[in-house]
């Protein structure tokens, strides 16, 4: 299925969040995941299983005034 | 200088009064370096998409959280609606509720637009956010963040990394007399002496970010910010002679040579 991840369209496996972070060698505690537009609790990555068609945002902290 | 002079911030005590940016640094390490030399207990970050193809290292491999507090910014936000999404997104990744807030008017000046910065600063109070706004220097829109329950007002001392200094202290002095909120000046500085013509005018704090990371020696340029700030803080509680035009002579006038 394909999912857009930071704007990029991505063929992915059927998978939760959780996952698709490992895969892409992310540490889950240091981002913020937005799902369609809503904010995704860390919760809920383990629980949430993306959708095709989804967009995903995934942003973390880097050197800013 | 004494021990209790602490800045408060929504009921949370900093020793230090110097916040630093942690941007435009040539290395992660240089900017680790520049914080410890800087003294400072918050610093700002920014919220950026994840680079899904370099590797991962991260600013955050080389903070130590437990020794700094984050305060995520909302640079590059020139909407309302821009600034609370990232306010949302940053206390998501980082579990607090410490946000500068900062909505600007147009690219080449970076001043705020604060019409878009109250609604805001209204919008993220009512979440529970700890607002800490970056505004220009008129203690009218101070006044009125400070009615909607912001935790600090950061007016502007010259436009951001303009190195400019305080530009406009009879504004900051009219906004310390106006709030009650602590004052502290973001954007501007350029050397330690604004940082410490800051601080004698009263303010609670400064906020610098390229007046640090785009010196000669970063390092150093941190440690005479620390020093500054300090000696700031320290002049105005010891209090300034008044300004006089003509001379008063230091030595007794008694028993000159005759």
């Amino acid at each position: 299925m394909q999912v857009t991840i930071n704007g990029e369209l991505r063929d992915v496996p059927p998978q939760t969040t959780q996952q698709l972070l490992e895969s892409l060698g992310i540490d889950p505690r240091k981002v913020a995941v937005e799902r369609n537009a809503e904010i995704l609790p860390k919760a809920e990555y383990v629980t949430t299983t993306l959708a095709d068609g989804d967009r995903i945002e995934i942003l973390h902290f880097v050197g800013g005034g | 200088m004494a021990t209790n002079d602490k800045l408060v911030i929504a009921g949370r005590e900093f020793s230090s009064r110097l916040m630093v940016g942690t941007g435009k640094y040539a290395s992660f390490k240089e900017t680790a370096l520049a914080l410890e030399a800087s003294g400072a207990e918050i610093i700002t970050v920014a919220v950026r998409r994840v680079n899904l193809d370099r590797n991962k290292e991260s600013l955050l491999d080389y903070i130590d959280l437990k020794k700094y507090t984050l305060l995520p910014n909302t640079a590059g936000c020139y909407t309302a609606d821009d600034a609370v999404r990232t306010c949302r997104l940053a206390r998501e990744a980082g579990m607090s509720d410490f946000v500068k807030l900062e909505v600007l008017g147009n690219e080449k000046t970076l001043f705020p637009d604060n019409e878009e910065l109250l609604k805001a600063a209204k919008i993220l109070v009512k979440e529970g956010f700890t607002v800490l706004p970056y505004t220009s220097d008129d203690p009218i829109v101070c006044k009125k963040l400070e009615d909607l329950g912001c935790a600090a007002v950061m007016p502007l001392g010259a436009p951001i990394g303009s190195g400019l200094g305080i530009r406009n202290p009879y504004n900051i002095r009219i906004i310390l007399e106006t709030v009650k909120i602590p004052v502290i000046v973001d954007a501007g500085v350029g050397t330690a002496s604004d940082a410490a013509i800051a601080m004698e005018l009263g303010c609670d704090g400064v906020l610098m970010n390229t007046a640090i990371a785009g010196a000669k020696n970063p390092i150093a340029m941190a440690e005479a910010m620390n020093l500054a700030v300090r000696a700031g803080r320290l002049a105005y509680l010891a209090g300034r002679i008044p300004r006089k035009l003509y001379a008063t002579a230091s030595s007794p006038l008694e028993g000159l040579l005759e």
